[in-house]
């Protein structure tokens, strides 16, 4: 093959969705595997860091694409993302954990139910609070309706930090009766629930991917996989082996998410959505009935937000508030505008960069530098880092300072990577491609293409 | 008008506006509650003044601090979400001076000038305080408005003005990159530990009595009070008196009418900044001088409650800011008397979310900046 | 009395007959309407008759493009009413006017910028199975949406073509010329299935090659049965081209005739001529 034809046949397969998906992965996980091998990580260590990285290039995903449908699609400009993040796991926590007695004492407990079905729980009640939201928001205007929605996130986080809402005491026995005969009665099986105010909630139930694993049988074949990768991890493998999986599993629910939104943004109601981000009245007045699609749309994104929000912290150990801040709100912004807001691949990729090169990245930089150079333990304020070079020129201090506050400095390289875009790049990787919304071809029917002869038809004075 | 038409315009108003009803409702509640504890006692009219008394004070730093986002908001036409973080560059760059001007001698200068990051010095310990170290604060309220002027003519000159001409939308996710890097690097330089900045305890206080208890008023509140009445008078003499006040009227009402007339926009947008940023900067300072805390968080949990005043006074007007900012104050201390005090915030948020949906112009609204 | 209670008087005693009523699809009675104390539309009535090309002509600022907004739900009156086929559909939402066949444009065409000339074209027809969610997204079912797609698609050609802006069915809308874009808009309207289009200011910023098209297609389908009302105020595109005219002046009808009668005015010189605003 000639160069060129390799050229052409290369650049004709980034041109492609699922070659520039598979590339743009490739590239990371290439990147940040040969780095961990230059810079000497462990089996364990690569591992744990490729897991890591799957996990937050999948919730990402997620999340991006979710608010793609809002944003990209219906141009509902929420800044609540977390707070139905939030609801999804809080809720979920609360109808799974056991029963307070199994708890113990001091920890609130929930009603016992199965993950999966408290899962579902958890999306409808992150839907039914984006409906109650909606109702009234919608009709705001883009800047309006972000304040509302960043103050009704804060209003939710305050909830689960809220004294007020950290237990109720569970009826013993729940009995509807009319007329003397009962027509229900239900014995719960919680004595005590709530959200744990400002201490959170532990969540003692099963395993997330356990419960995956289980209802999918393939708990047993799991099992005998961990004996055989303890021949290359001799030592308690099953945690490493654990992130490994369920990284690959939440890259499946990001699958699921494309799917679906895909269909949903190619057909007859995702064109209704598109007129509505670009015009609302013209919509209006071609007789579609605006506030209802708007309406579809914010709750269906919510309830993906919130089933998101499961899979990021249900598998935690705990979940306290401040990890709801908005700050997750805006992270999710940032990976959707790197990738393109209207563009659902976009959503992917942008999840991916984002949460390779600016979420993981700076800190999977620093266990490198550890892992190569001896560190010493470094100042603690910014005054003691800059003393040295006052007084000796001596920078190390100061570089070790900045390694250690990595944790913020990323911060600031997301907003400084936010401004830059929107100076430069304000539609991001894919903002402006063609995803057609519509369930088939547009081209002409019978001559399967646009009409070639342009030269009859004048075009009218220019713009 | 008759009373059965009355009766019948009530019905049909409140049959459309069912959200309307709810809160009529709530209205006549809370006002029963609180009627109904002060006669029996179990609230005390002492416990109410204290409560008003603060809302008052954090209302006076909501609506300094809301008068720059108003500005910006109607003459720039963006919701400047770094907003809250100009109020922290204010608050430690004010209180760096003071613990430099109060400290010099006792610390070394670094120590201080970082506002004792890492808990090498304290602000107590230093004496810094109205009564104790009055040139300290008289300094340090002044760099904070001068450091937060700067930083604000800073960004615009490098992030706003290159985009003055894209969207709304377009500057308000800017701002929230401006918001990420600035807050963070506050944190890189000043540390993340929330920490005392004054000698609270060296400052007088008096003790009024009201009804059947007492009210405790300090020196803090004092300066709060007098520092915000003086620059909210300024303010409106300079929109009212000048020139440049007339043009930034002029160009919060209509841009267009602004440019054909020939005033000089990007001379008011520096304007702005420099009376917006010093204003943000100085209530940023009086903030922490009057809670006797700072933290890089302070501005950025502010900033809702300052678009909360900014919406509810209606975006644009100086008035506005200031009475909204006393309304979200009193809503946040006062809703204690009937709902746990850890949704005194919640309630501010849920009048400014009520207001959007029933009056999104603002209740002062009318003329825009006047 | 004044003469347009007079108008208002006849066109109640119209609206009483059913005969009537089928050849007048719309009523539009005393409406009114103040912004911020200024009356921009003050008592107006009128009724434009089936198959008709009807002008409504005014100086700026006469009130037409209220009056528009008014029918079409995008304002509501404050007193009133506007019936269509016989049905009041006054302060109906906009949508909701739509789809009972009364579909406008808009002065300055609003094209869906970021969507291809083929994706505002397919938003446009009424009753799309795809337009419920879970039709799109549920396997099965969607293959029903593809079938009425597909069958739209062949009507979206043939309006394309009609129109003459087949070649650009792909581009964005944002990047057609002005003219382009009002002879979308149209095309968009007419694939709604209207009964009556309103058309605002159809041949502003139209070159004349295009305008004579415009006017060509208009002609046409008005003699396949459709209904116009045309804001406009090049007075002599109107007084060439309509069976009606309507004149609007300061909020109120100013008369109503034939185009012969209106010229001959004196009223409708002066208010062209009197120096208003």
């Amino acid at each position: 093959m000639s160069p060129s034809g390799f050229r052409s046949r290369a650049s004709d397969l980034l041109n492609r969705d699922p070659g520039l998906v598979l590339a743009v992965f490739g590239g990371i996980y290439l990147a940040y595997i040969l780095a961990g091998l230059v810079f000497g990580f462990s089996v364990r260590g690569h591992m744990n860091s490729i897991a890591n990285l799957t996990f937050y290039v999948a919730v990402f995903g997620m999340l991006a694409l979710a608010l793609n449908l809002h944003w990209g699609y219906t141009g509902l400009f929420n800044i609540g993302v977390v707070g139905f993040m939030g609801i999804g796991v809080y809720v979920t926590a609360v109808l799974a954990k056991p029963p307070a007695a199994q708890g113990g004492a001091a920890q609130v407990g929930g009603f016992g139910l199965p993950l999966g079905i408290a899962a579902i729980g958890g999306v409808l009640v992150a839907a039914a609070v984006g409906l109650v939201v909606a109702l009234p928001a919608l009709r705001l205007r883009a800047d309006y309706l972000a304040i509302v929605t960043i103050a009704f996130s804060e209003i939710i986080r305050f909830t689960f930090m809220s004294d007020t809402f950290q237990s109720f005491d569970v009826p013993g026995t729940v009995d509807i009766a009319v007329g003397g005969v009962t027509l229900f009665s239900y014995d719960p099986a919680a004595e005590m629930v709530g959200f744990g105010g400002g201490g959170g909630l532990i969540l003692n139930y099963v395993d997330p991917l356990e419960a995956i694993l289980r209802t999918l049988f393939l708990w047993d074949p799991y099992l005998g996989l961990v004996d055989a990768v303890s021949v290359v991890i001799p030592s308690n493998p099953k945690p490493v082996v654990d992130g490994f999986v369920y990284g690959l599993v939440l890259l499946g629910v990001v699958a699921l998410y494309y799917w679906l939104l895909s269909r949903t943004g190619e057909s007859p109601f995702g064109r209704v959505l598109k007129a509505i981000r670009e015009d609302e009245d013209v919509a209006n007045s071609l007789g579609k009935d605006t506030s209802r699609f708007k309406l579809k749309s914010f709750v269906l994104g919510c309830a993906l937000m919130g089933f998101a929000g499961i899979l990021w912290y249900a598998g935690r150990g705990s979940i306290t508030p401040p990890s709801f801040r908005p700050n997750i709100t805006f992270y999710v912004w940032i990976a959707l505008i790197i990738g393109g807001a209207g563009s659902n691949t976009g959503s992917v990729l942008g999840g991916a960069v984002f949460a390779a090169l600016l979420y993981e990245g700076p800190r999977y930089f620093k266990n490198l530098v550890q892992a190569a150079v001896d560190i010493p333990d470094g100042p603690g304020s910014f005054g003691q880092a800059m003393a040295p070079i006052g007084a000796s020129l001596d920078p190390v201090p100061f570089l070790v300072y900045t390694l250690n506050s990595i944790g913020q400095l990323r911060l600031v390289i997301m907003g400084l990577v936010l401004i830059w875009l929107m100076h430069n790049r304000p539609e991001g990787m894919l903002g402006h491609r063609k995803e057609t919304a519509a369930s088939v071809d547009l081209s002409r029917p019978d001559r399967g293409g646009p009409d070639e002869d342009v030269a009859a038809a004048d075009g009218g004075e220019t713009r | 008008m008759g009373v059965s038409e009355t009766y019948a315009r009530g019905r049909r108003f409140f049959v459309e506006q069912p959200l309307a009803l709810g809160v009529a409702l709530v209205g006549l509640y809370m006002a029963w509650f609180l009627g109904e504890g002060l006669i029996t006692g179990r609230i005390l009219f002492s416990d109410i003044a204290s409560w008003a008394w603060d809302g008052l004070m954090r209302g006076l730093i909501i609506g300094l601090a809301g008068i720059g986002l108003s500005m910006t908001y109607s003459i720039l036409n963006f919701a400047n979400f770094a907003h809250g973080d100009y109020i922290t560059t204010g608050a430690f760059g004010g209180m760096a001076a003071s613990y430099l001007l109060a400290g010099l001698g006792d610390a070394d200068a670094g120590s201080l000038l970082l506002v004792g990051s890492g808990r090498s010095v304290y602000g107590g310990a230093l004496g810094v305080g109205i009564v104790t170290s009055p040139l300290a604060v008289v300094a340090g309220m002044f760099i904070a408005g001068v450091a937060t002027v700067a930083l604000a003519l800073l960004i615009d000159r490098f992030v706003y003005k290159p985009i003055r001409d894209e969207s709304g939308i377009t500057l308000l996710i800017t701002s929230i990159g401006v918001a990420f890097a600035l807050r963070y690097l506050i944190v890189f330089v000043f540390g993340s530990d929330v920490r005392g900045t004054t000698a609270a305890g060296q400052q007088p206080t008096a003790s009024l009595l009201f009804v059947d208890g007492y009210v405790r008023i300090n020196a803090h509140d004092v300066t709060l009070l007098v520092v915000s009445a003086a620059l909210m008078l300024g303010v409106h003499l300079l929109l009212q008196r000048t020139k440049l006040g007339k043009a930034m009227r002029a160009m919060s009402d209509n841009e267009d009418l602004a440019r054909i007339t020939g005033i000089p926009t990007e001379r008011v947008v520096k304007s702005t900044w420099i009376i917006g940023g010093g204003l943000t900067g100085v209530a940023g300072y009086m903030f922490v001088l009057w809670k006797g805390t700072i933290g890089f968080n302070d501005g950025w949990l502010l900033l809702l409650l300052i678009f909360a005043a900014v919406i509810l006074g209606g975006i644009g007007s100086i008035y506005g800011a200031i009475a909204g900012g006393i309304v979200i104050g009193m809503t946040a201390s006062l809703s204690i008397v009937w709902i746990p005090s850890e949704f005194g915030r919640a309630a501010a948020f849920a009048v400014m979310i009520l207001i959007l949906l029933f009056k999104p112009q603002g209740i002062f609204s009318g003329r825009s900046t006047a | 009395m004044s003469e347009t209670t007079e108008q208002a008087d006849r066109t109640a005693a119209e609206a009483s007959n059913a005969d009537e009523r089928g050849r007048y699809p719309l009523q539009v009675r005393n409406l009114k309407k103040t912004f911020g104390g200024i009356t921009a539309v003050d008592d107006v009535s009128f009724e434009v008759e089936e198959g008709t090309l009807t002008g409504l002509i005014g100086p700026n600022g006469a009130g037409k493009s209220t009056t528009f907004n008014l029918i079409t739900g995008m304002n509501d009156p404050d007193a009133g009413a506007v019936r269509f086929n016989g049905e009041e559909i006054t302060r109906l939402a906009s949508h909701e006017i739509a789809d009972r066949g009364l579909v406008r444009t808009f002065q300055i065409a609003r094209e869906l910028e970021e969507m291809t000339v083929l994706e505002n074209m397919m938003l446009a027809p009424k009753n799309q199975r795809g337009e419920k969610l879970w039709r799109s997204v549920v396997p099965g079912l969607r293959d029903d949406v593809r079938r009425q797609e597909e069958e739209l698609l062949e009507r979206v050609w043939e309006v394309l073509d009609f129109f003459e802006i087949d070649h650009l069915a792909e581009e964005y809308a944002g990047n057609l010329s002005g003219g382009q874009r009002k002879l979308l808009e149209m095309a968009r309207a007419l694939l709604t299935d209207p009964d009556m289009l309103l058309l605002d200011e159809p041949f502003a910023g139209v070159n004349p090659s295009l305008e004579r098209r415009l006017l060509e297609h208009i002609h046409e389908l008005r003699e396949d049965g459709y209904t116009f009302l045309i804001v406009e105020h090049d007075m002599d595109l109107i007084m060439n081209n309509c069976e009606r005219v309507i004149v609007m002046h300061q909020g109120k009808i100013l008369m109503e005739g034939t185009p012969a009668e209106v010229k001959a005015s004196e009223d409708v010189i002066e208010a062209y001529l009197g120096g208003e605003v």
